[in-house]
């Protein structure tokens, strides 16, 4: 490939200063965030009486935010690992995207569980006392498994391209460049180095896939270990992951249609990679649906009596309105759209993405809330605000402000680092151009 | 030291009255070991930890700090040779919540929480309403322990299972695991009185409560060391709880007292959610032959339902 062609791709795909919009974004996010870190200050001074939850209602919107961050961080070893194992080539622009969306998630995951705490202070205890039978120690031990695992998974694709930056020494400023030489600068690009890169990151890309199988399965058990209706479900795992995959792909969607416009990426970021990411999402959303027509109505043919309450308070009771929505904008409205061919098209795609995400940000609030306000036997001896859960504008600032969070890390990284891999597709592109040779 | 040593020495020191500071060797009464306190020349004679009889100025004596009543490793083995369980006869409940009372009171549970609660239950449209009290159900499986990530809540060999809230990280697990609804959380920073707020925390009072942290029933271990019921059995004027040891096969309920063994058998005792698997502490004799008429004053059963 001539130099050219090359210098154009790196100049497309180096990262940029954030322009009007970027500060105004960025700007937004740190007013969420900083009201989330205010809401919390409240929450660690007056103890959990700020928040909503009470007796019955013991979980509320934090452990649901918990549940959505790591399912969206299961993208990464969808996107990364399945994908790069099976040989897939389009996917390789969208890796860092995923993989970013991983790092960030299950960092705010780990942040949000510690939020949910009654004595945060005390959380060296899981450690000092820990007790190996208990699915939070195991949940703790494959989180942080996952956590740097992905990280590894963002980092050595990523060397090649801290090459390439460190050579734009007047472009990257002082700061930027003592970063990237400080994590980059003993990379000389040479036949070695990428042979035991390429081999590291294999071996990540296998090992990946049953941890982030385990942090969602354990999550699952979370619940499904207990005898709670709603949750005392062998489908939970399964339940769990196909969610997980779903939200995850939705979410990389998004990303991938803002990163495009806002950076003008269109090259790189094609329609066909809609095309073929819209795809991925009927089926993906196909298979939710296979395991909720599982989930509820297998129980609803039943009718269990403990499981009764439960499911009429879902299909038409107090939930039912967030119930219809969650299923309806998380599955049957963004296949409908992208079973059309017009519908994978950027825009359509998009906004298929964002009803899954936004949808299954409310089906994960249905999986915690609802069962705990259906116990074995009925609420009583309780006060009235007992009965009923209605989140603080306390808890939907710290939700609001861990969301606001997750997404400043992927704005900033994609300020510090091309979110796009620069080395990766030059090599795809010379590859291609070989191919078209012959 | 031992730990009966230890034992020893603080209940020692508990009868001197005052804390020993340094060692035998140098006289822990003089004037230079509390530079701030002028002897006032009145003398008391007090039992030494050696046995013997010394004076001490008056003006040295200090209140001991209040101790917990035994240490912690102590209280996470439980009372040695016993296995404790509860029968609660529900054909003599009318609802009085006395148990309900004496239990807040003495636990100075958070006002409008319960540890103890008495439901209204009426299992199906055509069988009977009746009144069933409940309390933790301390089983012998406890789903709430095996969940615990730091060993915060945990079974002892004589059959209680017990909070320690200086331990509880707060994530409530156990409230989700527990098929029973008998644990609450503390909220907010619980109000009870600076006294009662200053005691030494044991698990076997669960006092006082912690902010932050789980609290349930714990079938009162402190008064059952002592040799005296919990508060709810000797609180209820209608005697329908019973309390005993499983393996000296007796229950009483202060002023009757029964073969436990005889009592399941002939009034056909049961334990809630027996399918479940978590084989509680706690049987049930059913509301049969009862004492009082089932009358719900306060609110129709049907009425709770819906709520």
């Amino acid at each position: 490939m001539d130099k050219l062609k090359e210098d154009k791709i790196i100049a497309d795909l180096l990262p940029q200063e954030f322009g009007k919009q970027g500060r105004i974004w960025v700007i937004c996010l740190l007013f969420f965030a900083a009201l989330g870190v205010f809401a919390y200050g409240r929450q660690l001074y007056y103890g959990l009486e700020v928040t909503a939850m009470r007796d019955y209602a013991s979980w509320g919107i934090y452990i649901s935010n918990f549940v959505f961050f790591v399912a969206i961080s299961l993208v990464g070893s969808l996107i990364t690992a399945v994908l790069r194992l099976t040989n897939v080539k389009w996917s390789t622009p969208l890796t860092r995207i995923a993989e970013i969306i991983a790092v960030s998630a299950i960092t705010f995951a780990s942040l949000i569980i510690i939020v949910d705490m009654g004595r945060p202070e005390r959380f060296y205890n899981l450690f000092l006392h820990g007790r190996l039978q208990s699915p939070i120690i195991w949940d703790v031990i494959v989180i942080t498994t996952y956590f740097f695992i992905s990280l590894l998974l963002l980092y050595f694709p990523l060397l090649p391209d801290l090459k390439i930056m460190i050579g734009f020494k007047e472009r990257n400023g002082k700061w930027l460049q003592k970063l990237y030489e400080f994590l980059g600068s003993f990379w000389k690009n040479t036949k070695a180095q990428f042979k035991i890169t390429d081999k590291a990151i294999n071996i990540l890309a296998i090992a990946i896939i049953p941890v982030a199988f385990s942090i969602h399965t354990v999550t699952s058990w979370l619940f499904a270990t207990t005898y709670r209706p709603g949750w005392d479900s062998t489908n939970f795992g399964a339940y769990f992951i196909s969610g997980a995959f779903l939200v995850g792909a939705g979410g990389v969607v998004v990303a991938m249609y803002i990163f495009r416009t806002h950076y003008k990426l269109e090259k790189y970021i094609t329609n066909d990679h809609f095309d073929r990411m819209g795809k991925v999402l009927v089926l993906l959303a196909l298979l939710y649906l296979y395991f909720n027509f599982n989930e509820f109505l297998v129980p609803a043919f039943k009718m269990k009596k403990s499981e009764e309450e439960h499911l009429l308070g879902l299909f038409t009771g107090e939930f039912a309105p967030i119930f219809w929505f969650a299923i309806f904008t998380s599955m049957f409205i963004p296949i409908f759209i992208l079973l059309f061919k017009k519908g994978r098209r950027p825009l359509p795609a998009f906004i298929a993405g964002i009803l899954v995400v936004v949808g299954s940000w409310f089906k994960r609030f249905l999986i915690v809330t609802p069962t705990l306000l259906h116990p074995f036997l009925p609420m009583h001896d309780v006060p009235a605000n007992y009965h009923h859960y209605i989140p603080t504008w306390e808890e939907w600032a710290i939700a609001g402000g861990s969301l606001a969070g997750a997404l400043l890390v992927i704005t900033f990284f994609a300020r510090i680092f091309p979110i796009i891999p620069i080395h990766e597709t030059i090599i795809e592109t010379e590859s291609l151009e070989n191919e078209k040779h012959f | 030291m031992s730990q009966n040593t230890r034992r020893d020495f603080i209940a020692s020191s508990l009868v001197a009255g005052v804390t020993l500071a340094g060692c035998a060797t140098k006289n822990p009464f003089t004037a230079e070991e509390i530079p701030d306190v002028k002897p006032s020349g009145e003398m008391v004679k007090l039992l030494s930890v050696d046995g013997e009889i010394i004076e001490v100025d008056k003006a040295f004596l200090k209140p001991v700090p209040a101790l917990p009543a035994s240490m912690n490793t102590i209280e996470r083995e439980g009372i040695a040779g016993k296995k404790f369980a509860m029968v609660i006869d529900l054909s003599r409940c009318k609802s009085v919540k006395k148990c309900q009372t004496a239990c807040n009171h003495m636990h100075h549970i958070h006002p409008g929480q319960n540890w103890i609660k008495v439901y209204p239950m009426q299992d199906a449209e055509h069988t009977a309403p009746y009144w069933q009290p409940t309390t933790c159900m301390h089983c012998d499986e406890p789903p709430c322990v095996k969940v615990c990530p730091v060993d915060a809540t945990f079974k002892r060999k004589d059959g209680i299972v017990l909070i320690d809230s200086d331990r509880c990280i707060g994530c409530r697990f156990c409230m989700a695991a527990c098929p029973y609804s008998s644990r609450v959380f503390n909220w907010e920073e619980p109000k009870i009185e600076k006294e009662i707020a200053d005691k030494p925390y044991s698990c076997e009072t669960s006092v006082p409560q912690k902010v932050g942290t789980v609290g349930k029933c714990d079938f009162c271990p402190d008064m059952v060391r002592q040799g005296n019921l919990p508060h709810c059995v000797s609180a209820c004027p209608n005697g329908v709880f019973f309390f005993g040891d499983i393996l000296e096969d007796t229950v009483t309920n202060g002023s009757e007292t029964f073969r436990f063994s005889e009592l399941i058998k002939d009034k056909a005792g049961y334990r809630l959610m027996e399918d479940l698997g978590t084989k509680p502490s706690v049987y049930y004799l059913p509301p049969v032959n009862r004492n009082f008429p089932f009358e719900n004053k306060v609110e129709s059963v049907v009425e709770e339902k819906k709520a």
